[in-house]
């Protein structure tokens, strides 16, 4: 019997080696092991077995379950690692495909300069402001210190609703606005569409400017020049250098055009600065008296400096466009490379 | 405005390069704009001498001439009989090149070797002498290139003059500029005036009835002129600067309103009815024919000058054909004015004639220099048109031109504005520097300043501390940083919204746009919007630039729709995009209109254009939909509805709703 025993351990055992799938071993383990299995059978027919030899005989049977039992869980450890290798390799993607998502739309490259400058000027403590864009004759230009027949119109092209209501030409009026609102101190910054017939390569019926306010008591030229360098060296790089040279303005006085070094030449001369090494980037100055007193701030008290610049303009120079009118046209070819 | 140097060098001692001047008038708020070198319309033209001369053996009126540059001697054939041996003059060396396209070529004239041409004023294009060879100074070294020798080269500067500088609008504006920058002096011309003994007074009279509109008229009476062509100083000056040459009484007060900015007019006495001057309004509707030729309908309060029965010129503006100088002309009145600025802008911009003269006038000229520049006009005509001066001038001046008073300056004043330090010396000195009186107070530190009477731009204390600025230069002025305000900034609630929109829509996938604010009108009829739909009423532009940017919008709609066309036109075919922006409905006569915010947002073509695995899916109601359930939930707005009812007349009636929010 002893013998039997141990020739069924050894044929169990070869054929747990051989099984190669679950479901073969499952069926290796019923056919030993299981109630009506070999093993079972042969531990039934313990009565045939003679007395010395039913202890040993019974431990044996044990031991050989016991072996069996761990052979048959190793074994099907080892077919299941590779069962689960052979799903694997059938699960295998192409993992350079691109990836599912919904490509993040553009800010317009207008907007984002917009935002960008607000925020650098947030720093200094200025807040957004905005104001209507048609507006009355008033506030865009009287106001402004710009009487009517008087050949500083003539700066700004004007679209006319009828005498008195005007597309603003510039935010300026904001400033107006907002200074007959509120006592100084004043800190704003005011961006919007403003509105000038012209119509070519570097203008467009419709453009955008931001402008700048700051009235308090003791602001000098300094400041101005202080502010806006620190403002253009923060969008156009630290390197920057920049030059102030005198302009005029009916609203401000003394009046400033700031030019920056040519981004395209670096100075050296080119077309796009007209070989004078310079771009022209925006108007500045302190408030002139007249406007003070247009708003019923007292001059002597406080002084302040405004400065304005088209949002298109530093645009084209820092994404190297060309053709203002390309912000209008909504090619999506365009709008797809900010 | 254009400045021949050449011209300016007439004024004022210059040594700047054209390059060093343009920089220093720019820094000073005359910014040059362009530069542009004109160079003589000759080249490998030299000074020479003439060796000897003999007869030429087969021409009767030809000569044989040696001539040496120095280094070398050269036989030239010549023509002209006023030469003789050691004159100096231009020789055309073979290979030179002449004004009319001509090579000079090594020839053989009636069998005698030429090499090189001799040339009169007229054949380098630099006089209107052809009457024989140039003669040069005999100071001018031999073998040097003429136009070097002669300094024919001319640059003429093209400067931006801002509306407030109305004293620069002249060459000799230009070169006060000029010496207070490099603190020279200006060489005004010597003005004489040779007066015959009959009395202006017993040939004309002028009357001013709108003294508001003219103030100051002055005249004079020139006779027995003869009208020709100008002196070719005087054609060059006034080229170079722009201006065509017409005949010597024209360019005359061409050229004086270009040297002092005064403009001038010179009417044919034969013409003036009376032969006097009578200045007045216009009435409504007068028709008159300007010196272009053009007849006009005049409209009440234009500024005429008339004569004893008719108008003969719009004053300030231009002269009238019906009494214009003419080739036969004898005897002139010369007119030397000043108009009212504002009157001269109102008639120039509503006749749209925007001439030099206007230009000047509408600006403010200098009322001190009117009967200068008469007087200049009236010495440069006789010089160059022959003539007599008749004595005396008219100065009709019945109301006395503001001019500011003196003006009171505190040094400290000027530091505060400035933010600089500037020593007390320094800034009265810049002050002299442009002209102006500069006188102490008892007040330490107070000065009173006159400025000179063509500086009307100059009022205020303020105006003072620009001129000190702009002088001394802005970048003297050091830099400083305000002191920020520790405050938060609180962003405005909108400004947020605007923000936090604009990023959502990104994140769905929607690019932004921007159109113009201006639509055509016929907008609201493409998208079917009734007449009694508030987005009817829109606003008109009463000068559009074109029919189709003639009216405000009343709607993001159009211009959406009208982007996906164009990108369409050029292949592209799917589009996410949006728009924040103001609509603007009508308000009526008078009124503001109503601006509102408005976004809009457009998808058409493939859903996910990009989706390598959605390729073909095509944008529907619901990719839109949940944008704005996107956008709502960000936004956390709840009680969102969505209504099938609804009344949008451009949308597809089953494929639409109306959004709600409660």
């Amino acid at each position: 019997m002893i013998a039997e025993l141990e020739d069924l351990q050894k044929k169990a055992e070869s054929e747990i080696a051989e099984v190669r799938t679950e479901k073969d071993l499952l069926e290796v383990k019923t056919r030993y092991l299981g109630r009506k299995g070999l093993l079972t059978g042969l531990l039934r027919n313990i009565g045939h077995v003679s007395p010395e030899e039913r202890p040993l005989f019974g431990k044996q049977s044990n031991e050989v379950k016991e072996i069996l039992t761990e052979k048959i869980e190793a074994a099907l450890a080892g077919i299941k690692v590779i069962e689960k290798g052979d799903i694997l390799v059938r699960e295998k993607i192409d993992v350079t495909l691109e990836g599912r998502r919904i490509k993040p739309g553009k800010l317009h490259p207008v907007t984002q300069i917009r935002n960008e400058i607000c925020s650098i000027f947030a720093s200094f403590g200025f807040s957004v402001v905005e104001g209507p864009e048609v507006e009355l004759d008033y506030y865009n230009f009287e106001a402004l210190n710009i009487p009517k027949d008087h050949p500083a119109r003539d700066m700004q092209d004007t679209f006319y609703i009828e005498d008195n209501i005007v597309l603003r030409t510039h935010t300026s009026p904001v400033q107006i606005r907002t200074m007959l609102k509120q006592a100084p101190p004043v800190r704003i910054l005011s961006p919007g569409r403003v509105y000038r017939p012209d119509s070519d390569v570097s203008h467009t019926p419709m453009f955008h400017q931001i402008e700048g306010l700051l009235v308090d008591r003791g602001i000098s030229f300094a400041d101005l020049k202080g502010i806006l360098t620190v403002f253009l060296q923060e969008v156009f790089g630290a390197e920057t250098r920049l030059r102030f040279r005198p302009s005029f303005f009916p609203f401000t006085e003394p009046s400033a055009e700031v030019d920056i070094q040519c981004v395209m030449c670096r100075g050296k001369g080119c077309r796009v600065c007209g070989q004078t090494g310079w771009l022209e980037i925006l108007g500045s100055g302190m408030v002139d008296p007249e406007v003070f007193k247009n708003v019923g701030y007292d001059p002597e008290e406080y002084t302040g400096f405004a400065f304005g610049l088209g949002l298109e303009r530093i645009a084209m120079l820092k994404y190297g466009i060309s053709d203002i009118r390309l912000f209008f046209e909504n090619d999506w070819r365009f709008l797809e490379q900010f | 405005m254009q400045v021949s140097i050449k011209w300016l060098k007439d004024y004022i001692e210059l040594n700047l390069t054209p390059e060093e001047l343009a920089a220093k008038l720019t820094m000073a708020g005359l910014e040059v704009e362009a530069l542009e070198r004109k160079d003589p319309a000759f080249s490998g033209v030299v000074v020479a001498k003439i060796l000897s001369i003999a007869k030429h053996p087969n021409a009767d009126k030809l000569s044989l001439c040696r001539i040496s540059t120095g280094a070398e001697d050269f036989p030239v054939v010549c023509g002209a009989a006023n030469i003789k041996v050691g004159d100096i003059v231009p020789l055309a060396k073979v290979g030179a090149t002449i004004p009319g396209g001509y090579t000079i070529k090594r020839s053989q004239i009636r069998g005698e070797l030429s090499e090189g041409m001799l040339c009169s004023e007229e054949e380098l294009g630099i006089g209107g002498d052809n009457t024989g060879i140039m003669i040069l100074s005999p100071e001018l070294n031999l073998g040097e290139d003429l136009a070097k020798a002669l300094d024919l080269g001319d640059t003429v500067l093209d400067i931006g003059i801002t509306p407030n500088r109305s004293d620069c609008l002249s060459m000799i504006g230009i070169a006060r500029e000029i010496a207070a920058l490099t603190g020279t002096s200006v060489k005004y011309p010597e003005i004489t005036v040779k007066e015959i003994p009959e009395e202006i007074g017993t040939i004309t009279s002028v009357r001013i009835e709108d003294p508001d509109l003219c103030p100051r008229y002055t005249a004079r009476i020139l006779k027995d002129i003869k009208i020709g062509p100008s002196p070719y100083w005087m054609k060059q000056r006034l080229e170079a600067v722009g201006l065509r040459s017409i005949n010597n009484v024209v360019d005359v007060t061409n050229f004086v309103m270009m040297e002092f900015g005064q403009p001038l007019h010179a009417f044919d006495y034969r013409f003036l009815e009376e032969g006097r001057i009578v200045v007045r309004r216009s009435r409504a509707g007068e028709p008159f024919i300007s010196l272009d030729e053009k007849e006009r309908t005049l409209r009440a309060d234009t500024l005429m000058i008339c004569d004893g029965k008719k108008a003969v010129a719009i004053g300030g503006i231009m002269g009238g054909l019906n009494s214009e100088v003419k080739d036969d002309t004898e005897m002139v009145l010369l007119e030397s004015a000043y108009f009212l600025p504002s009157s001269i802008r109102k008639s120039a911009r509503w006749l749209g004639m925007g001439t030099d003269a206007a230009f000047r006038f509408e600006r403010g000229i200098d009322p001190d220099g009117v009967v200068r520049a008469l007087n200049r006009a009236a010495q440069l005509i006789a010089e160059t048109a022959g003539g007599s001066i008749c004595r005396g001038i008219i100065d009709e001046y019945p109301n006395k031109i503001d001019v500011p008073q003196a003006i009171p300056l505190r040094i400290g004043r000027v530091n505060s504005i400035l933010g600089s330090n500037l020593d007390e010396a320094k800034i009265v000195n810049t002050l002299i520097n442009l002209g102006m009186t500069v006188n102490m107070t008892d007040d330490l530190g107070s000065y009173l300043v006159n400025p000179p009477s063509y500086r009307v731009d100059i009022s205020r204390e303020i105006d003072l501390i620009e001129e000190v600025a702009r002088l001394i230069g802005y970048d003297q002025i050091d830099l400083k940083l305000p002191q920020v305000s520790v405050k938060p900034i609180i962003k405005e609630t909108k400004q947020v919204l605007d923000e936090k929109i604009r990023q959502i829509l990104n994140g769905c996938g929607f690019s932004e746009v921007i159109h113009y604010s201006f639509i055509t009108p016929k907008a609201c009829e493409v998208l079917n919007i009734p007449i009694d739909d508030e987005r009817s009423k829109m606003l008109r532009i009463a000068n559009p630039l074109t029919d189709d940017q003639a009216v405000m919008r009343t709607t993001l709609v159009f211009s959406l729709l009208d982007t996906m066309r164009s990108n369409a036109n050029t292949g592209c075919h799917n589009l996410k995009i949006f728009e924040m922006g103001k609509i603007f409905i009508d308000r009526g006569r008078g009124e503001q209109p109503l601006e509102k915010e408005r976004l809009g947002g457009l998808i058409t073509g493939l859903a996910y254009d990009d989706f390598w695995h959605l390729k073909d899916k095509p944008a529907d109601f619901y990719n839109l939909k949940g944008v704005l359930e996107d956008l709502f939930d960000a936004l956390r707005l709840s009680g969102v509805s969505y209504d099938a009812a609804h009344t949008e007349p451009f949308l597809h009636p089953g494929r639409s709703c109306s959004v709600s929010i409660h």
